[in-house]
């Protein structure tokens, strides 16, 4: 068993720190403050090979391992939450199900713009109706010919105003349950297709979280992914890689909430002693720093199986657990070693805390991980 | 390298960087050391200023080098010296150390003797010292100065050791680490000595010497390179990241004409404007000015915190600049916790004091030994 | 094939090195290696000259260190170089200025170049004595300080900016020829991922024997210069109250300190 990272993790590691250090910190204030998406970022992200990391050469990924992935989204957190859930959206959510499902010509057709960033991925599945309970669809899609027609809306949607394609989720045939589900893939150029409301969010506030709307939506019957009636397997199994890109990311923003907060303590004094030096406080940092620490090896772990071709469902669903909810006690109580500076916009930490809240509930809430792991331990 | 007679190499040289007719300030900084260290070598060494240029730009040179102490002045002219060239100036320095084997040259570290002196090291195959801060020749006074300003442990060294070597300190890693370094095979010794820092002698305007002309070999061939153009720029806006100086304002100030006096100060200087949250929030001045935890990060040489109390904030932004000179009316200011100078006192009255006190400082400093 | 060296040196981060208050020696202990940030700007701009025609231009990066010094030429190759050479072997170590020059000079005689791209100095040495001996040894025209560099669209010949203190000189050198590079010269890229997972990374390690160099010229002994006491300077200490008379008093004091400890 081997906890070492290799050489090209390490430089991963190096690579995108540095990146999010220089590009991505400066601006993320201002873009949670503005709720402004940042494509110049993407852009530079795609320049660099950041937006199709885990995929194959062959299709213009950059032949890259999950881990490295998993740190590539950490690293974006530890500055920028938002920045952070743009590329894990797009990589986990969109490009792994056409690599995995697609036929070959529909990988030819849509991987290499995916992959290189000059298109941008999202998912749609959920919809006001079928949140946790996503077998409720009410989306439905229609053969009329040559071509599916698609009527319903989608919510919640990451990256839903910026994408350019995206997996949808419809009911193909009710009377069939979960079988009756299937998967699409749509362009924005899609007639019928458009993107409603934008949410105004607690946090990530710069992630671009909007309604999708089909009306009379045409595509052509070739964009069925996956094959008919098995969309709802397509969902769930993309849904446990997302979940290692959400488990990085409320990992990165634990870490990134510790760090500055670390750094506080060292500066500030009160009592003529630095904040640093009351044990009592100390004792907090240990106890983050050591949850920080047990969420990384479950988040590497689910990324180490997963490219080793091992079953990594509940390790994800345990990593995605366990690390958001650690996001949310780390940045609270980051919030708290700050004092009352820390909650005011001047320091980082109340924006962290805000975006935290998030990872506990998108792609499959804490309480459906919870289900998903007393399912496999427990059995029948 | 072949066995090298140390008893051919006499004299202490020093390259008498002229650029249009002007002796650089350092050259005679140099020849001040020169005589220093010429002292201490004994054996009625020289110290021999070397003017490399055009004849018109040489010209009327050697007067100020006698002035500043130069013994002996050797002056190496050529129309192809008239503009710096790395070919020419190496081509004919090295054959001047060929028929005079001086013992030691030194040199100014600006960008010309940082480009010129390498590569004579390289074609003499000589060791060449860079950026050197500190020069001894004698072992007892090097152990003096080491015991004075560093933490170097002087317990080995012996002050009778007649050796002679020039011993060569310089900053390294960045100016965290000092060493000496000496060329204990090759002749002549040589180094770049970092500008501002030796001192130049009293000005003896009656002084004079012997001046030796030296015709090198040189052609047009021997220059690969062509200088086109030499352009002097105007001070480009610095920012504050790049800044060396920063002189920044704060609540102290009382009021947006405060920024005037400090925009003048930092004119002094040659510094940059900052200025902490409280005087931004007020509208006194802009936001790129800002220095702290929701403004810039700043690493200046020298932070003046002028009329700034020292919040938390504002620390985060500044507290790692290399020297803090805070100037505050409240005795109990944060800010004189991190300042390596702290002055209590009315900032409208420091300031242009110490405007006033600047162009002087080589008097002060010497006041203050 | 339009044939670019880069000379890079990997040395400890000297701005995250501190010293220890009570022992004044340095701190190494967990001081990253980085590419010297000199020699990312001389990469970076033959990694741009190569942008240009990237089939026809060739970039190899060439070094001289430890066996860990490769960590370094993966990092240039991942931002885009095509291979690297390090020369790594006891016989060159504690080479001085003088003596590295020698042995990147017998490296570099065994590549093809059309010209070579440097850092103007390493942020560990501080000398920027070894890019000006290798052009000598080399015999290749040399410009310093480069700020701005363009190349002729014949490639035969460079016309750059070389920084002086209150300004620059517009220079033109023919190629073959080799420049020192300053940070003012352009923002090197990252590290791509492509790059970074390319499993066929070209780093060759070659020894004093491989590169034939003459062993008298190289090394501890064979250099010129040596150190002969290495220290920390003083520490800081706490800060000094000034105080004096008048104000015209106190600013004296203020002026002669920063001149005296040559802050000015």
């Amino acid at each position: 068993m081997n906890f070492q990272l290799t050489k090209e993790q390490e430089f991963v590691r190096k690579m995108v720190r540095e990146f999010a250090e220089t590009e991505v910190e400066p601006l993320a204030a201002d873009i949670d403050k503005e709720h402004r998406f940042p494509v110049e970022t993407v852009e530079k992200m795609a320049k660099y090979g950041l937006m199709g990391i885990p995929f194959p050469t062959e299709y213009g990924g950059a032949g890259g391992d999950n881990i490295s992935y998993a740190i590539t989204v950490e690293e974006l957190a530890r500055v920028c939450a938002s920045t952070a859930v743009i590329v894990s959206a797009h990589t986990s959510l969109c490009c792994w199900p056409i690599y995995k499902y697609g036929t070959e010509e529909q990988k030819r057709k849509y991987l290499p713009d995916l992959l290189s960033g000059k298109k941008l991925g999202a998912f749609g599945l959920t919809e006001p109706n079928a949140g946790t309970d996503a077998s409720g669809q009410q989306t439905r899609a229609e053969l009329d010919g040559d071509e599916w027609v698609i009527n319903g809306a989608k919510c919640f949607i990451t990256n839903g105003g910026f994408a350019d394609v995206f997996i949808v989720m419809a009911m193909t045939d009710k009377s069939q349950g979960n079988h009756g589900i299937s998967a699409f893939i749509v362009e924005k150029t899609d007639p019928g297709f458009s993107v409603g409301k934008t949410e105004d969010k607690m946090g990530i506030c710069a992630s671009s979280t909007t309604e999708l709307i089909f009306q009379n939506m045409r595509i052509p019957k070739d964009r069925l992914i996956g094959g008919l009636g098995k969309g709802f397997k397509v969902a769930m199994s993309t849904l446990d890689g997302g979940r290692i890109g959400i488990a990085s990311q409320a990992l990165g923003i634990a870490q990134g909430a510790l760090d500055v907060t670390i750094e506080y303590m060292k500066q500030r004094k009160q009592f003529g002693k630095k904040l640093s030096q009351f044990q009592a406080l100390t004792f907090v940092v240990a106890d983050l720093a050591t949850k920080i620490e047990a969420a990384r090896l479950l988040v590497y772990k689910a990324a180490y199986n997963e490219t080793a071709g091992l079953p990594y469902g509940v390790n994800a669903a345990m990593a995605k657990l366990f690390a958001a909810e650690t996001a949310m006690e780390v940045t609270t109580k980051c919030v708290q070693l700050h004092g009352g500076y820390g909650y005011t916009k001047d320091y980082p930490v109340e924006r962290m805390m805000r975006d935290a809240k998030i990872t506990e509930i998108y792609e499959g809430t804490s309480e459906v991980q919870r289900m998903v792991i007393a399912s496999n331990v427990i059995g029948k | 390298m072949s066995e090298v007679n140390f008893a051919e190499y006499k004299n202490i040289w020093v390259f008498a960087e002229q650029r249009d007719g002007k002796i650089m300030n350092v050259a005679l900084e140099l020849i001040g050391e020169g005589k220093r260290l010429a002292a201490e070598l004994g054996d009625d060494a020289k110290v021999v200023a070397l003017l490399v240029g055009s004849e018109e730009q040489v010209k009327d040179l050697p007067k100020e080098c006698f002035t500043y102490g130069a013994d002996m002045v050797y002056t190496v002219t050529d129309p192809l010296l008239e503009k710096y060239t790395t070919d020419a100036y190496c081509s004919v320095i090295t054959q001047a150390i060929q028929k005079f084997k001086p013992e030691i040259i030194l040199y100014g570290a600006t960008h010309i003797g940082r480009d010129l002196a390498p590569r004579v090291a390289g074609r003499a195959n000589v060791g060449l010292t860079a950026d050197c801060t500190h020069l001894d020749i004698s072992l007892a006074k090097y152990i003096d100065f080491a015991e004075a300003n560093t933490t170097l442990n002087t317990a080995g060294l012996d002050r009778n050791d007649p050796d002679k070597k020039l011993k060569m300190t310089r900053p390294a890693f960045g100016g965290n680490l000092m060493a000496t370094i000496v060329s204990p095979t090759s002749r002549p010794q040589m180094a770049t000595v970092r500008p501002g820092v030796m001192q130049k002698l009293e000005p003896n305007p009656n002084a004079t010497g012997e001046v030796v002309e030296f015709k090198p070999v040189l052609t047009e061939a021997d220059l690969r390179v062509k200088v086109l153009e030499i352009v002097k720029s105007a001070k480009e806006l610095v920012s504050l990241t790049e800044a060396d100086i920063i002189c920044s304002g704060g609540r102290g100030l009382g009021g947006p004409e405060g920024f005037e006096l400090i925009q003048k100060f930092a004119d002094k200087v040659g510094g940059v404007v900052g200025s902490s949250r409280a005087c931004v929030d007020a509208g006194w001045i802009g936001h790129d000015h800002q220095v702290g935890q929701t403004g810039t990060t700043v690493k200046p040489k020298i932070y003046f915190a002028c009329g700034i109390s020292g919040a938390i904030q504002h620390l985060a932004g500044m507290q790692n600049s290399e020297c803090i000179v805070a100037i505050n009316k409240d005795p109990d200011a944060p800010i004189f916790e991190v300042a390596d100078y702290g002055i209590v006192g009315d900032l409208y009255k420091v300031i242009p004091e110490i405007m006033d006190a600047w162009d002087n400082a080589e008097a002060l400093a010497d006041a203050l030994k | 094939m339009f044939n670019i060296i880069v000379c890079a040196k990997q040395v400890p981060d000297t701005n995250e090195i501190k010293i220890n208050p009570e022992t004044g020696s340095l701190i190494r202990d967990g001081v990253p290696s980085i590419l010297n940030p000199d020699d990312a700007n001389a990469l970076e701009e033959a990694l741009k000259v190569k942008d240009t025609d990237p089939d026809n231009i060739h970039v190899t990066v060439v070094s001289m260190g430890p066996p860990q010094a490769q960590d370094m030429l993966f990092e240039c190759i991942a931002m885009g170089a095509d291979e690297a050479v390090l020369l790594s072997d006891r016989a060159v170590g504690g080479s001085d200025t003088w003596a590295t020059s020698n042995a990147i000079t017998a490296v570099i005689k065994k590549l093809p170049f059309d010209m070579i791209f440097s850092g103007r100095q390493a942020i560990d040495g501080d000398t920027a004595q070894v890019g000006p001996q290798i052009a000598e040894k080399l015999d290749l025209p040399l410009v310093t300080y480069v700020q701005k560099f363009e190349i002729a669209s014949d490639k035969k010949s460079v016309k750059v900016e070389r920084q002086l203190e209150d300004g620059y000189e517009v220079i033109e050198a023919p190629i073959p020829c080799m420049l020192t590079c300053t940070k003012e010269l352009n923002t090197p890229r990252y590290m791509n991922m492509a790059g970074i997972f390319n499993p066929d990374k070209k780093i060759t390690v070659w020894s004093a024997k491989d590169v034939e160099v003459d062993l008298t010229t190289v090394g501890l002994k064979a250099s010129p210069t040596n150190v002969f006491r290495s220290f920390t300077p003083k520490p800081k200490g706490k800060g000094t109250m000034l105080s004096g008379d008048t104000e015209k008093d106190v600013a004296q004091k203020l002026v002669g300190s920063l001149k005296k400890k040559h802050v000015i």
